[in-house]
């Protein structure tokens, strides 16, 4: 098989898994996680294979594997559709399909395969437990998710949408796998619908993104009106069409049409990615089965976010304008997120916020230009991220299992207060969880997290952006503090409650995903060493940096070593990661934690303020001034006007018209009439023959004289 | 030769007759006789106007005959609903033959 039919290959057993499932198999559960994690291994190994030939071409950028078909005819030419793997998007393809596949296979264990149904669980609702017996005396364990087909089916989807975003060679067919995301992000995070709260953010965040993609429609649509096409090699490697893009001031706010049409895709991987200031979903999307589409939607699909805007980079870097904003949006998001973080409680709300600063890193690292190390640390988060988010669903799963035990169900297994010493329960968790934080932080020399961040920070100080290398190195710092505070309140010290006390390790199909993704977490750092870093560079080959620049027509330099950002990300990560440790291995409680700022605690009110700004004249929008004002009173009123008016017109017409007019005068009267001429007329019916005769002897002589009279003039 | 008004006067005399049996008699046989006696007197100026009219159209003579035709018809009819009433209410006099009334 060519690669190239393999590439077309490779997204279909998901949406093949989700069709089988939704139609065939939603009844059985072997069945359908069996139809569900096939097909994530079908396009696991077809990804691999790809991604290992393009690996071993020589010089892919310049000739990547493409393939396209016409699909729609517009006007004089056809709308090719096809797919398209270019060092870029073989990078990518690669954690993509790791991640993926290790959803699935976590998601078994996470949903409680093989345990025994709920004793009183309700679709749309977490399981609450079944009471088992067992040598005499009973307890409760986990019990199986009633809903456990439908959610494979969603994950197939959701691949589906993934596979389909990162194969694609041109925007459309991206942006439909974009939405279909986010369609199963909304359908995830509403997974439980019997809580409110999950109906909420599931809204919210289809509502937030969506204005992103709002956004990035009109963006392709704008740069389909300018060129005429939407693959991306035919656009980028038009020369004549980029310099017309480049033309400054071309359009609105002195922007060329590359910066407008870059702001506008911009503005979508805003939504998708959580950027300030439309990152208020994702922390809601915790509310998801715990860490599956936390998972989803913080380590793989907002990645999609920063996987358009690494695409479009070409164009976006044409516009130094769209450029300032897009490092503003990135580094300002990297650092506000980070601050929320030190402030929350739930393990998850602080990976999500995390989430959101690392990808701010990200965004802002493409914003001043540095291309390779946006897709580094995206593609290094992803791993590392992706483990932690697995490694917080297993702690809360243990921790489940010791509210379970207890029975208290008043103990919130998210709040990390309530955990602490779990190391020695949950062993392996413990170690991949630390190795995740580690590499999130950006422990020196060994994680891949220290790598990609210290090449953001060197490109940012080898560029010259002094402010955002000075906010970045600053978030680091504090990415360092949150992420050793939640691994001190989480495993270290003593366990704070009797919930902790029984917490329990996870089954296999959940910790052998974190060691994988642990081994990721450390081992991908170490294909993007610089060259000239002391000592370590040039013992391995800065591979990344080759392979992935070379999607670019202008292979990107790296930046020259300097001391300086080295220091820097040493300074922060060991400093933050130690300041963690060492305040809060005494903190037993939220009300000992001096970070516990309403502010921070709050989110910087951003929620409350959307509510006020938008949902809030919203809902007065359509309570108060349409349902109340319009409908109520304009429409209503005017209709009651009109009611009552008509009425009045027609009693009128029924008693003073109808009534005496037409029924007494034109009904009755002549009914009256034709009666009383029948009375008058009754005599003369004598029946007697002769008087028949007699009568009409009288009115042929009447009849006959007058005839007579007037026509002869007798 | 005897003048056309003689004829007319002789059939307007003898029409005259026939209506008066037909209104004033009370017997319907004596009715349908007067009957008889108008139709003749239509004939005698059928009769009257051919001779003096056109002699070779012959339209007035055949109009004669169609009337003695009716007429007998008429009176064949007649005499059988005479009958038929005498049946059924023993009278023969028309003004107790009042079924047609309302």
């Amino acid at each position: 098989m060519t690669t190239e039919t393999l590439i077309w290959l490779i997204p279909l057993p998901p949406a093949l898994a989700f069709f089988l499932i939704v139609l065939f198999t939603n009844k059985s559960k072997a069945l359908s996680h069996s139809v569900g994690v096939g097909a994530a291994i079908l396009s696991f190994l077809g990804s691999m294979v790809v991604f290992f030939r393009a690996v071993s071409v020589e010089h892919l950028g310049e000739h990547p594997f493409e393939s396209s078909i016409p699909w729609m005819p517009t006007g004089d030419t056809w709308f090719n559709i096809g797919v398209l793997i270019d060092p870029l998007g073989a990078a990518v393809l690669f954690f993509v399909s790791i991640t993926i596949f290790m959803i699935f296979l976590y998601s078994v264990g996470y949903h409680n395969f093989g345990q025994p149904a709920g004793d009183h669980d309700r679709k749309g609702l977490p399981p609450h437990g079944a009471t088992v017996e067992e040598h005499g005396h009973k307890h409760v364990v986990p019990s199986v998710e009633p809903m456990y087909s439908r959610f494979f089916a969603f994950l197939g989807l959701f691949a589906f949408g993934m596979y389909t975003l990162v194969v694609s060679d041109n925007l459309l067919t991206m942006f439909v796998g974009w939405e279909i995301m986010g369609l199963c992000s909304y359908l995830l995070i509403g997974f439980w619908y019997g809580k409110p709260s999950a109906r909420a953010a599931a809204i919210k965040a289809f509502m937030t993104t969506r204005i992103g993609d709002v956004f990035m429609l009109l963006g392709i649509g704008l740069l389909y009106s300018v060129a005429g096409t939407l693959n991306f090699r035919e656009i980028f490697g038009n020369e004549e069409l980029m310099h017309t893009l480049a033309v400054p001031g071309a359009t609105l706010f002195g922007l060329s049409l590359a910066g407008l049409i870059a702001l506008l895709l911009f503005i979508g991987t805003v939504g998708k990615s959580a950027q300030w200031p439309l990152h208020v979903w994702l922390p809601d999307a915790m509310e998801g089965p715990t860490p599956v589409s936390a998972m989803i939607h913080a380590a793989t699909m907002v990645s999609a976010g920063v996987h358009a805007v690494i695409r479009m980079f070409p164009l976006l870097s044409l516009d130094h304008n769209t450029m300032g904003v897009v490092a503003f949006i990135g580094t300002f998001t990297a650092i506000f997120a980070a601050t929320i973080a030190v402030a929350q409680n739930d393990i998850k709300r602080v990976l999500a916020y995390s989430t959101i600063s690392q990808l701010g890193f990200m965004i802002a690292a493409l914003g001043i230009g540095a291309y390779v190390a946006a897709a580094f640390h995206l593609i290094t988060h992803a791993f590392f991220k992706a483990l932690l988010f697995l490694g917080s669903g297993s702690v809360i799963h243990g921790m489940e299992h010791g509210v379970l035990h207890t029975g208290n169900h008043s103990v919130d297994p998210q709040d990390m207060f309530n955990m602490g010493g779990l190391r020695n329960k949950m062993p392996i968790t413990f170690w991949t969880f630390v190795i995740g934080g580690f590499a999130l932080s950006g422990f020196p020399l060994i994680t891949a997290g220290f790598w990609s961040k210290d090449e953001i920070l060197a490109d940012a100080w080898g560029h010259g952006h002094l402010v955002v290398f000075l906010t970045l190195a600053l978030a680091a710092f504090m990415t360092a503090f949150y992420t050793m505070r939640q691994i001190t309140l989480t495993f270290l010290g003593e366990p704070r409650t009797k919930e902790a006390e029984h917490a329990q390790e996870t089954p296999w199909t959940m910790t052998v995903p974190l060691m994988v993704l642990s081994i990721f977490a450390v081992g991908y750092g170490w294909v993007g060493i610089p060259e000239d870093f002391p000592v370590l560079g040039g013992l391995v080959p800065n591979w990344f940096h080759d392979f992935v620049g070379h999607t670019l027509h202008e292979v990107p330099e790296a930046v020259e070593f300097s001391w300086a950002p080295l220091l820097t990300s040493l300074g922060v990560a060991l400093g933050g990661l130690f300041l963690g440790w060492f305040y809060y291995r005494n903190v037993n409680s939220a009300k000992e934690d001096f970070f516990q700022i309403a502010l921070l605690k709050n989110k910087y009110y951003f929620d409350e303020a959307y509510d006020f700004v938008f949902v809030k004249p919203a809902i007065w929008l359509s309570e108060v001034f349409t349902y109340q004002w319009m409908d109520k009173g304009a429409i209503d009123g005017f209709l009651h006007i009109f009611g009552p008016t008509t009425g009045g017109i027609g009693g009128f017409i029924r008693n003073y018209i109808d009534l005496p007019v037409i029924n007494k005068f034109i009904g009755d009267g002549s009914a009256d009439v034709v009666q009383w001429v029948g009375r008058s007329l009754r005599p003369i019916q004598s029946g007697r023959i002769q008087q028949y005769m007699m009568l009409s002897l009288v009115v042929l002589v009447v009849i006959g004289g007058a005839l007579l009279y007037f026509l002869l003039g007798l | 030769m005897v003048p056309l008004s003689w004829y007319l006067i002789f059939a307007a005399g003898l029409f005259s007759l026939g209506l008066f049996g037909v209104l004033a008699r009370r017997n319907a046989v004596a009715i349908l006789l007067g009957v008889e006696l108008m139709l003749n007197a239509v004939n005698i100026n059928l009769a009257a106007f051919w001779r003096y009219g056109t002699i070779t159209n012959m339209a007035g003579q055949v109009f004669a005959i169609i009337v003695f035709a009716v007429a007998a018809a008429e009176v064949a009819v007649g005499l059988a609903l005479v009958i038929s009433v005498y049946r059924r209410h023993n009278t023969v006099v028309a003004d107790e033959i009042d079924m047609l009334k309302w």
